[in-house]
């Protein structure tokens, strides 16, 4: 049988036939399935759709009104890149059934009520979006609209309360103003005046200490990295300036107009923010990532400008779409191009930065890095006329502006192309970076192309890197990862240890047993001799040396059987790195052995913290020793460190678990 | 107190209604056709244990492809338990598979939907959920000692010891 899998083919529908009946529950589906598909690809325009979507739900109201209010509120929750079609879609609706429309009101607030008790702050941002939209559609009338919004920002006069709850109502008051601001200004200009004096003297007043941590580059130039709030800001005052105009935003209600403005609206109920708990976790904070703007495309659309709104829009919108398709590369990538306003904006450019945005985000990206990696090849694969060429252009940009660049973030950039390198044959103009081959090697340019260089060497071999970069870039090269054994050569048999060596070579060779090693290490002179506390087996180094030196170039043909070796001699290990000092030493002679091949050294450490050879306290004392200081920079040290913090954290969390399943097991018993 | 940007505390499982199907799905981590014709047991133990597999097998690797290229690209989607090398039941070196295993199954699952279909030593590697490594299944299991699509494939890969075996052997 064939290994393939995944087919190219798009979703061809039902692998099996179905019999005709019409079951609750595939009436539900298809009803999903019709109201998910809406403005999809189709033959016909997206208003002659939603006109027949709307008369066959309107059809199928009297037996499925509660199926179709949860699937309509489930995508204004979870589609918000689809917005304005729902809205419209609901519009039509209420216009053809006022109660429909009154219901499906009522559903939302109590959706976006349990959102927010259950710290879903994301998803509630989209529901206050859609009903602010529904304005619009004349679903829900505008003084209604605007009344909750002066909720939303009288939170910010709250007393003892985080920043970052006021900074979510602000932000879902702010964000859904390039949808409806000029439909709320036109009604009730005085009182909007009034919400953004307000917002702006909250603004002032916040607190943004956070910037710096989460800024990607501490450089204001080219781009500033702005607080996400203050960018938002500048960006509806650039908007009301403009006298709310906003031309980005698909809007298929205004297709519609005749028959909405003849619906009758309802009012929201007056909706009081969820008070402040100890339970009440908010979104964090932050920094808008920007790495383009209109100089960078000079032959293609142009860029809409950092402060103006349908740069605001476009990227909220295909950050959205990341976060529906993240499993599904393809889908994702066809969904990031198929964004309307293909002609207008330079979408590629677009899609790039937004990428970039999240792998690069701090603390950390919204998904694991090897997504985006992934997601920019399917791109490629779907653009490969232009995509590349961004692609490039962005790499070179970030090359030229490494020496502001967090230093969390140089690690993604290096990881991110690399990896994307080896999927096309590592070919990249080298010699566009001679630049930093005068520079110190310490600097950031010269240092991520070592960086770069080592990671790719990871993913093939040694002569390859060699291979691919032009003769001059030899000094940025790695080290051909080969290991270091001081008792090899015959020049060094004055080295203390060296016969033992020999001996045990042989012995391992001869598949000795443990008890046949320790004899052997007997022999090994201790040269802490008087530190002999008396009680028989002390640290004694050289042993260590002599051993773990022969073991791990016996096996250094491969990660398995270094990995095989420590576990047969396990029980050496345990003995002569059962100090603190043992474990210390352990680490320090794998160093030695293999301080060309980073990899192995972090593979081994993983390792023997997991067989408990050395523990999390001896790596990190080894990786901030003086002996290691020369590394200290190297991205490998950082990639072990993180790894055993990591493993420690998973132990943490695990044995914490196991606490509390036994405490509630002990608890149940007791009740018996 | 702030949160990490991820989806809060709060899951999919909220009462007004769960999630849609287009979200869910996730197609690139679900179980292929084919089933190891070896496997001892019956097709629904089989299943069961794919479904919560923690190991992939990787098809279409050069036979020049080490295990330490192996563990970096892999160690991508998470930590890796252990690398086990397809080899020549004969010549005992690599014939271009290998078994992944990975301590937790969601590393597994973003290994099937990030680094499927990508390339390792510039070429198109596939992997497929793996019942578990049981000693035996190392070894190619074609005639002549690698695996069976390279006993009767007609091209010739540089990679792949040049001519399939039949082809070798006219």
């Amino acid at each position: 049988m064939s290994r393939r899998r995944h087919s190219d083919d798009s979703d061809a529908g039902q692998p099996h036939k179905r019999r005709r009946t019409s079951e609750p529950s595939e009436i539900e589906e298809r009803l999903e399935s019709l109201i998910c598909r809406v403005g999809e690809k189709s033959n016909s325009s997206l208003e002659s759709n939603l006109e027949g979507l709307a008369g066959v739900l309107e059809a199928d109201l009297p037996n499925y009104k509660s199926k179709i209010l949860r699937i309509l509120c489930t995508v204004a929750r979870l589609l918000p890149e689809k917005l304005t079609v729902y809205t419209t879609l609901v519009g039509l609706l209420n216009a053809r059934n006022y109660n429909f429309g009154g219901e499906f009101v009522e559903a939302m607030i109590r959706q976006l009520k349990e959102c927010l008790k259950v710290n879903m702050y994301n998803e509630a941002v989209h529901l206050v979006r859609f009903l602010s939209d529904l304005v619009n559609c004349h679903v829900i009338a505008a003084p209604s609209m605007v009344a909750m919004f002066e909720n939303f920002v009288s939170v910010t006069q709250e007393e003892d309360v985080p920043q970052v709850r006021c900074d979510w109502y602000m932000f879902a008051f702010l964000s859904s103003l390039p949808w409806v601001g000029k439909e709320l200004y036109e009604k009730k200009d005085a009182e909007m005046d009034r919400l953004l004096s307000q917002t702006e003297s909250y603004l002032k007043r916040r607190q943004k200490i956070h910037v710096p941590m989460l800024q990607v580059w501490t450089a204001d130039k080219p781009h500033p990295q702005e607080e996400y709030l203050d960018c938002l800001w500048s960006q509806i005052q650039k908007l009301k300036k403009d006298r709310w105009q906003e031309r980005h935003i698909l809007r298929p209600y205004l297709a519609f107009d005749s028959v909405l403005c003849e619906a009758l609206q309802h009012n929201l109920p007056p909706f009081t923010p969820p008070p402040h708990t100890e339970d009440s976790v908010y979104p964090m904070p932050r920094v808008i990532f920007r790495m383009f703007d209109y100089t960078d495309d000079p032959e293609g659309p142009v860029m809409p400008g950092s402060h103006s709104v349908e740069r605001f829009v476009i990227e909220e919108n295909l950050h959205c779409i990341i976060k529906s398709h993240w499993k599904e590369r393809k889908t994702c990538a066809a969904q990031l191009l198929r964004y309307p306003g293909n002609n207008k904006i330079p979408l590629n450019y677009h899609i790039v930065e937004v990428i970039f945005a999240e792998l690069f985000q701090l603390p950390s990206p919204p998904h694991i890095e090897v997504m985006y990696t992934t997601l920019l090849i399917e791109l490629c694969k779907l653009q490969p006329g232009s995509l590349p060429q961004v692609l490039a252009q962005a790499t070179e940009m970030l090359y030229m502006r490494l020496d502001t660049m967090n230093t969390t973030c140089v690690d993604r950039f290096i990881n991110w192309f690399s990896h994307h390198l080896s999927n096309f044959q590592f070919r990249w103009s080298w010699e566009d970076w001679s630049d930093c081959l005068t520079q110190d090697l310490e600097k950031p340019k010269p240092k991520f192309v070592r960086e770069v260089l080592e990671k790719c060497m990871r993913l093939s071999y040694h002569q390859r890197i060699i291979d691919i970069v032009p003769a001059s870039f030899s000094v940025l090269s790695p080290a051909n990862p080969v290991c270091i054994y001081k008792y090899g050569d015959e020049s060094n048999r004055s080295l203390p240890g060296y016969t033992v060596a020999l001996c045990l070579t042989i012995a391992i060779k001869n598949k000795a047993s443990n008890d046949e090693i320790f004899s052997i290490l007997k022999d090994v002179p201790n040269p802490n001799q008087d530190d002999d506390d008396g009680e028989g087996f002390t640290f004694n180094p050289l042993k260590i040396e002599v051993f773990v030196q022969t073991l791990l170039h016996l096996a250094a043909k491969s990660f398995s059987h270094s990995f095989s070796a420590l576990a047969k001699f396990h029980e050496v290990f345990k003995t002569l790195a059962e100090s603190d000092e043992g474990k210390l030493h352990v680490l320090r002679v794998v160093y030695e052995v293999w301080k060309n091949h980073p990899q192995m050294i972090a593979v081994l450490v993983d390792k023997m913290i997991r067989t408990q050879i050395v523990d999390c306290a001896a790596v990190a004392n080894w990786i901030f020793s003086s002996e290691l200081a020369h590394d200290f920079t190297r991205f490998y040290i950082w990639e072990i460190l993180h790894s055993t913090i990591r493993k420690m954290n998973k132990h943490v969390l695990k044995i914490h678990k196991e606490l509390e399943e036994t405490k509630a097991r002990l608890a149940r018993q007791h009740k018996r | 107190r702030a949160g990490l940007g991820r989806a809060g505390p709060g899951s999919a499982a909220m009462s007004s209604g769960g999630t849609l199907s287009i979200l869910r799905s996730d197609s690139y981590a679900e179980l292929s056709q084919y089933r190891d014709q070896h496997f001892r047991g019956t097709r629904y133990d089989q299943e069961r244990l794919l479904r919560k597999s923690c190991t992939l097998y990787v098809g279409n690797l050069s036979f020049y492809t080490t295990e330490e290229q192996i563990h970096e690209l892999f160690g991508k989607s998470g930590d890796i338990k252990k690398v086990i090398m397809g080899l020549d039941k004969v010549k005992k070196t690599a014939c271009g598979f290998c078994f992944v295993e990975y301590y937790a199954r969601g590393d597994a699952e973003n290994a099937m939907r990030y680094i499927n279909g990508t390339r390792l030593d510039d070429r198109i590697i596939r992997t497929d959920w793996d019942a578990g490594f049981k000693e035996g299944r190392q070894y190619g299991r074609g005639r002549s000692g690698g695996q069976v699509r390279d006993e009767y494939r007609q091209d010739y890969d540089a990679g792949r010891g040049g001519y399939g075996k039949t082809v070798q052997c006219q």
